[in-house]
Protein backbone atom coordinates (compact mmCIF):
# COMPACT_ATOMS: atom_id res chain seq x y z
CA UNK A 1 0.00 0.00 0.00
CA UNK A 2 0.94 3.75 -0.46
CA UNK A 3 4.24 2.78 -2.72
CA UNK A 4 3.76 4.99 -5.62
CA UNK A 5 2.95 8.37 -2.84
CA UNK A 6 6.13 7.21 -1.02
CA UNK A 7 8.35 6.97 -4.31
CA UNK A 8 7.33 10.21 -5.58
CA UNK A 9 7.90 11.75 -1.57
CA UNK A 10 10.99 10.46 -2.29
CA UNK A 11 11.87 11.72 -5.00
CA UNK A 12 11.27 15.07 -4.29
CA UNK A 13 13.25 15.60 -0.55
CA UNK A 14 16.35 13.82 -3.00
CA UNK A 15 15.71 16.62 -5.68
CA UNK A 16 15.26 19.18 -2.72
CA UNK A 17 18.62 17.72 -1.25
CA UNK A 18 20.65 18.01 -4.49
CA UNK A 19 19.31 21.66 -4.98
CA UNK A 20 20.49 22.60 -1.44
CA UNK A 21 23.90 20.98 -2.24
CA UNK A 22 24.05 22.93 -5.14
CA UNK A 23 22.75 26.67 -3.99
CA UNK A 24 24.00 27.21 -0.59
CA UNK A 25 27.78 27.78 0.38
CA UNK A 26 27.58 26.87 4.21
CA UNK A 27 29.44 23.43 4.71
CA UNK A 28 27.43 22.37 7.77
CA UNK A 29 24.19 22.97 5.37
CA UNK A 30 25.41 21.33 2.52
CA UNK A 31 26.18 18.33 5.15
CA UNK A 32 22.50 18.34 6.32
CA UNK A 33 21.29 18.08 2.17
CA UNK A 34 23.81 15.02 1.84
CA UNK A 35 21.48 13.54 4.94
CA UNK A 36 18.87 14.90 3.75
CA UNK A 37 19.26 12.79 0.49
CA UNK A 38 20.28 9.82 2.05
CA UNK A 39 16.78 10.20 4.31
CA UNK A 40 15.18 10.35 0.56
CA UNK A 41 16.79 6.83 -0.32
CA UNK A 42 15.81 5.07 2.71
CA UNK A 43 12.12 5.79 2.27
CA UNK A 44 12.27 4.45 -1.26
CA UNK A 45 13.89 1.44 0.34
CA UNK A 46 10.96 1.05 3.47
CA UNK A 47 8.25 1.30 0.70
CA UNK A 48 9.84 -1.41 -1.33
CA UNK A 49 10.49 -3.40 1.49
CA UNK A 50 6.64 -3.98 1.72
CA UNK A 51 6.64 -6.31 -1.36
CA UNK A 52 10.27 -7.72 -1.58
CA UNK A 53 10.40 -8.70 2.22
CA UNK A 54 12.58 -7.74 4.64
CA UNK A 55 15.96 -7.01 2.91
CA UNK A 56 15.26 -3.61 2.56
CA UNK A 57 14.43 -2.96 6.01
CA UNK A 58 18.22 -4.40 6.79
CA UNK A 59 19.53 -2.44 3.91
CA UNK A 60 17.76 1.11 5.52
CA UNK A 61 19.91 -0.23 8.85
CA UNK A 62 23.13 -0.16 7.37
CA UNK A 63 22.58 3.28 5.20
CA UNK A 64 22.23 4.88 9.06
CA UNK A 65 25.56 3.32 10.12
CA UNK A 66 27.15 4.73 7.57
CA UNK A 67 24.97 8.50 7.09
CA UNK A 68 26.27 8.11 11.66
CA UNK A 69 30.11 7.71 10.28
CA UNK A 70 29.85 9.99 7.43
CA UNK A 71 28.18 13.10 10.21
CA UNK A 72 31.23 12.11 12.44
CA UNK A 73 33.73 12.43 9.89
CA UNK A 74 32.61 15.37 7.94
CA UNK A 75 31.61 17.35 11.09
CA UNK A 76 35.42 16.78 11.95
CA UNK A 77 37.13 17.74 8.88
CA UNK A 78 34.82 21.11 9.09
CA UNK A 79 35.96 21.33 12.44
CA UNK A 80 39.49 21.17 11.12
CA UNK A 81 38.83 23.54 8.24
CA UNK A 82 37.22 26.10 10.55
CA UNK A 83 40.56 26.02 12.78
CA UNK A 84 42.91 26.66 9.69
CA UNK A 85 40.05 29.17 7.74
CA UNK A 86 37.75 30.74 10.35
CA UNK A 87 35.72 29.95 8.25
CA UNK A 88 33.40 27.21 6.90
CA UNK A 89 32.03 28.96 3.60
CA UNK A 90 32.78 26.64 0.54
CA UNK A 91 34.00 29.77 -1.71
CA UNK A 92 36.87 29.61 0.68
CA UNK A 93 37.80 26.01 1.00
CA UNK A 94 39.66 25.73 -2.87
CA UNK A 95 43.18 25.04 -1.81
CA UNK A 96 43.02 21.79 -4.25
CA UNK A 97 42.51 24.17 -6.89
CA UNK A 98 44.86 24.27 -9.55
CA UNK B 1 -12.59 6.48 0.81
CA UNK B 2 -9.69 6.71 1.93
CA UNK B 3 -8.02 5.11 5.25
CA UNK B 4 -7.05 7.66 8.03
CA UNK B 5 -3.35 5.82 7.89
CA UNK B 6 -3.45 7.26 4.15
CA UNK B 7 -4.80 10.52 4.38
CA UNK B 8 -2.01 10.74 7.83
CA UNK B 9 0.38 9.46 5.21
CA UNK B 10 -0.05 12.18 2.91
CA UNK B 11 -0.12 15.02 5.72
CA UNK B 12 3.23 13.63 7.04
CA UNK B 13 4.39 13.64 3.15
CA UNK B 14 3.42 17.34 2.80
CA UNK B 15 5.18 18.54 5.94
CA UNK B 16 8.35 16.41 5.43
CA UNK B 17 8.69 17.99 1.76
CA UNK B 18 7.73 21.38 3.33
CA UNK B 19 10.20 21.39 6.17
CA UNK B 20 13.10 19.40 3.43
CA UNK B 21 12.52 23.04 1.42
CA UNK B 22 13.08 25.40 4.66
CA UNK B 23 15.63 23.30 5.30
CA UNK B 24 17.45 23.93 2.39
CA UNK B 25 16.36 27.57 2.35
CA UNK B 26 16.87 29.01 5.89
CA UNK B 27 19.70 31.17 6.24
CA UNK B 28 20.09 30.71 10.00
CA UNK B 29 22.04 27.37 10.24
CA UNK B 30 20.12 26.14 13.55
CA UNK B 31 16.85 26.94 12.19
CA UNK B 32 17.93 24.49 8.67
CA UNK B 33 18.72 21.63 11.11
CA UNK B 34 15.28 22.32 13.12
CA UNK B 35 13.94 21.91 9.47
CA UNK B 36 15.65 18.75 8.98
CA UNK B 37 14.45 17.37 12.74
CA UNK B 38 11.45 18.14 11.18
CA UNK B 39 12.05 16.00 7.99
CA UNK B 40 13.38 13.01 9.65
CA UNK B 41 10.67 12.96 12.79
CA UNK B 42 7.83 12.51 9.67
CA UNK B 43 9.99 10.44 7.71
CA UNK B 44 9.66 8.40 10.82
CA UNK B 45 5.74 7.86 11.17
CA UNK B 46 5.67 7.67 7.53
CA UNK B 47 7.99 4.40 8.17
CA UNK B 48 5.75 3.05 11.26
CA UNK B 49 2.39 3.93 8.58
CA UNK B 50 4.63 1.87 6.01
CA UNK B 51 4.88 -0.93 8.63
CA UNK B 52 8.55 -0.76 9.54
CA UNK B 53 8.26 -0.12 13.11
CA UNK B 54 11.53 -0.87 14.26
CA UNK B 55 13.14 1.48 11.33
CA UNK B 56 11.08 4.41 12.43
CA UNK B 57 12.22 4.18 16.29
CA UNK B 58 15.97 4.00 15.03
CA UNK B 59 15.03 6.53 13.10
CA UNK B 60 14.18 8.75 15.58
CA UNK B 61 17.11 7.74 17.89
CA UNK B 62 20.14 7.67 15.40
CA UNK B 63 19.14 10.46 12.80
CA UNK B 64 17.01 13.23 14.96
CA UNK B 65 18.65 12.19 18.00
CA UNK B 66 22.43 11.73 17.80
CA UNK B 67 23.19 12.82 14.23
CA UNK B 68 21.38 16.34 14.39
CA UNK B 69 22.54 16.97 18.27
CA UNK B 70 25.96 16.10 16.31
CA UNK B 71 25.27 18.90 13.71
CA UNK B 72 23.68 21.11 16.23
CA UNK B 73 26.94 20.89 18.63
CA UNK B 74 29.13 21.77 15.81
CA UNK B 75 27.26 24.73 14.56
CA UNK B 76 26.83 26.03 18.45
CA UNK B 77 30.74 25.49 18.80
CA UNK B 78 31.14 27.21 15.75
CA UNK B 79 28.91 29.68 16.60
CA UNK B 80 27.50 30.06 13.03
CA UNK B 81 24.43 31.76 13.70
CA UNK B 82 24.37 35.41 12.86
CA UNK B 83 25.56 35.62 9.08
CA UNK B 84 24.60 37.37 5.89
CA UNK B 85 23.06 35.01 3.39
CA UNK B 86 25.03 31.95 2.12
CA UNK B 87 23.15 31.48 -1.08
CA UNK B 88 25.02 31.21 -4.23
CA UNK B 89 25.07 33.32 -7.64
CA UNK B 90 22.54 33.44 -9.87
CA UNK B 91 24.26 30.78 -12.64
CA UNK B 92 23.80 27.94 -9.86
CA UNK B 93 20.19 28.83 -8.92
CA UNK B 94 19.33 27.82 -12.57
CA UNK B 95 21.75 24.78 -12.33
CA UNK B 96 19.57 23.96 -8.86
CA UNK B 97 16.18 24.31 -10.26
CA UNK B 98 17.05 22.82 -13.39
CA UNK B 99 18.34 19.56 -11.35
CA UNK B 100 14.89 20.07 -9.19
CA UNK B 101 12.87 19.92 -12.59
CA UNK B 102 15.28 17.65 -14.61
CA UNK B 103 14.58 14.75 -11.26
CA UNK B 104 10.91 15.74 -10.12
CA UNK B 105 9.46 15.99 -13.52
CA UNK B 106 10.03 12.25 -15.02
CA UNK B 107 9.40 10.48 -11.35
CA UNK B 108 5.88 12.60 -10.93
CA UNK B 109 4.45 9.42 -13.07
CA UNK B 110 5.60 7.54 -9.86
CA UNK B 111 2.64 8.96 -7.91
CA UNK B 112 0.30 6.27 -9.59
CA UNK B 113 2.80 3.00 -8.92
CA UNK B 114 1.46 0.23 -7.47
CA UNK B 115 2.19 -3.04 -5.76
CA UNK B 116 0.74 -4.66 -8.59
CA UNK B 117 2.49 -3.10 -11.25
CA UNK B 118 5.52 -3.92 -9.40
CA UNK B 119 4.68 -7.34 -8.95
CA UNK B 120 3.93 -7.35 -13.48
CA UNK B 121 6.91 -6.00 -13.67
CA UNK B 122 8.64 -8.47 -11.80
CA UNK B 123 7.40 -11.60 -13.09
CA UNK B 124 6.85 -10.35 -16.40
CA UNK B 125 3.30 -10.95 -16.52
CA UNK B 126 1.10 -9.05 -19.34
CA UNK B 127 -1.64 -8.11 -16.89
CA UNK B 128 -1.16 -6.67 -13.34
CA UNK B 129 -0.87 -9.42 -10.74
CA UNK B 130 -1.58 -9.90 -7.50
CA UNK B 131 1.26 -8.70 -5.55
CA UNK B 132 0.69 -10.95 -2.47
CA UNK B 133 0.91 -13.72 -5.12
CA UNK B 134 3.35 -12.90 -7.08
CA UNK B 135 5.63 -11.20 -4.66
CA UNK B 136 5.87 -13.76 -1.76
CA UNK B 137 8.35 -11.82 0.19
CA UNK B 138 5.72 -9.06 1.29
CA UNK B 139 3.23 -11.22 2.94
CA UNK B 140 5.98 -13.79 4.57
CA UNK B 141 7.69 -10.45 6.02
CA UNK B 142 4.26 -9.46 7.80
CA UNK B 143 3.86 -13.09 8.79
CA UNK B 144 7.11 -13.31 10.28
CA UNK B 145 6.83 -9.69 12.54
CA UNK B 146 3.31 -11.44 13.35
CA UNK B 147 5.19 -14.48 14.77
CA UNK B 148 8.01 -13.24 16.11
CA UNK B 149 7.49 -9.51 16.65
CA UNK B 150 9.19 -6.21 14.96
CA UNK B 151 12.00 -6.76 16.44
CA UNK B 152 13.06 -10.39 15.76
CA UNK B 153 11.69 -10.39 12.45
CA UNK B 154 14.14 -7.48 11.41
CA UNK B 155 16.96 -9.48 13.45
CA UNK B 156 16.66 -13.12 11.07
CA UNK B 157 17.85 -11.23 7.73
CA UNK B 158 20.15 -9.19 9.58
CA UNK B 159 22.02 -11.92 11.49
CA UNK B 160 21.58 -15.15 8.86
CA UNK B 161 22.08 -13.29 5.49
CA UNK B 162 23.92 -10.33 6.25
CA UNK B 163 26.17 -11.37 9.07
CA UNK B 164 28.98 -10.59 7.68
CA UNK B 165 27.75 -7.00 6.64
CA UNK B 166 27.06 -6.80 9.63
CA UNK B 167 30.16 -7.27 11.43
CA UNK B 168 32.11 -4.92 8.52
CA UNK B 169 29.41 -2.57 9.99
CA UNK B 170 31.93 -2.10 13.65
CA UNK B 171 34.80 -1.94 11.89
CA UNK B 172 33.36 0.93 9.28
CA UNK B 173 32.40 2.63 12.77
CA UNK B 174 35.88 2.07 14.44
CA UNK B 175 37.35 3.27 11.76
CA UNK B 176 34.95 6.64 11.99
CA UNK B 177 35.24 7.29 15.37
CA UNK B 178 39.44 6.94 15.42
CA UNK B 179 39.54 8.93 11.75
CA UNK B 180 37.15 11.71 13.60
CA UNK B 181 39.44 12.21 16.63
CA UNK B 182 42.92 12.07 14.74
CA UNK B 183 41.10 14.50 12.18
CA UNK B 184 39.57 17.19 14.86
CA UNK B 185 42.48 17.16 16.68
CA UNK B 186 45.65 17.15 14.15
CA UNK B 187 45.51 21.36 12.86
CA UNK B 188 45.03 21.05 8.80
Amino acid sequence: MLLGPSLLISAILFAIGVAGVVIRRNAIVVFMCVELMLNAVNLTFVSLSQYHGLSGQVMVFFVMTVAAAEAAVGLAIILAVFRHRQSVDLKNMNILRG
Amino acid sequence: MMQASQIAFYILGVFAVLCGIGCISQRNPIAAAMCLVGTMMSLAAMYVILNAQFIGVIQVLVYAGAIMVLFLFVIMLLNLSHRQSDLRKWPLWVIGAGLVAGVVGPLLALRGYTGGRLASEVTGAAVYTDPATALVAGPAALQATVERGVVGAIAEPLFRTYLVPFEITSILLLVAAVGAVVIAKRKL
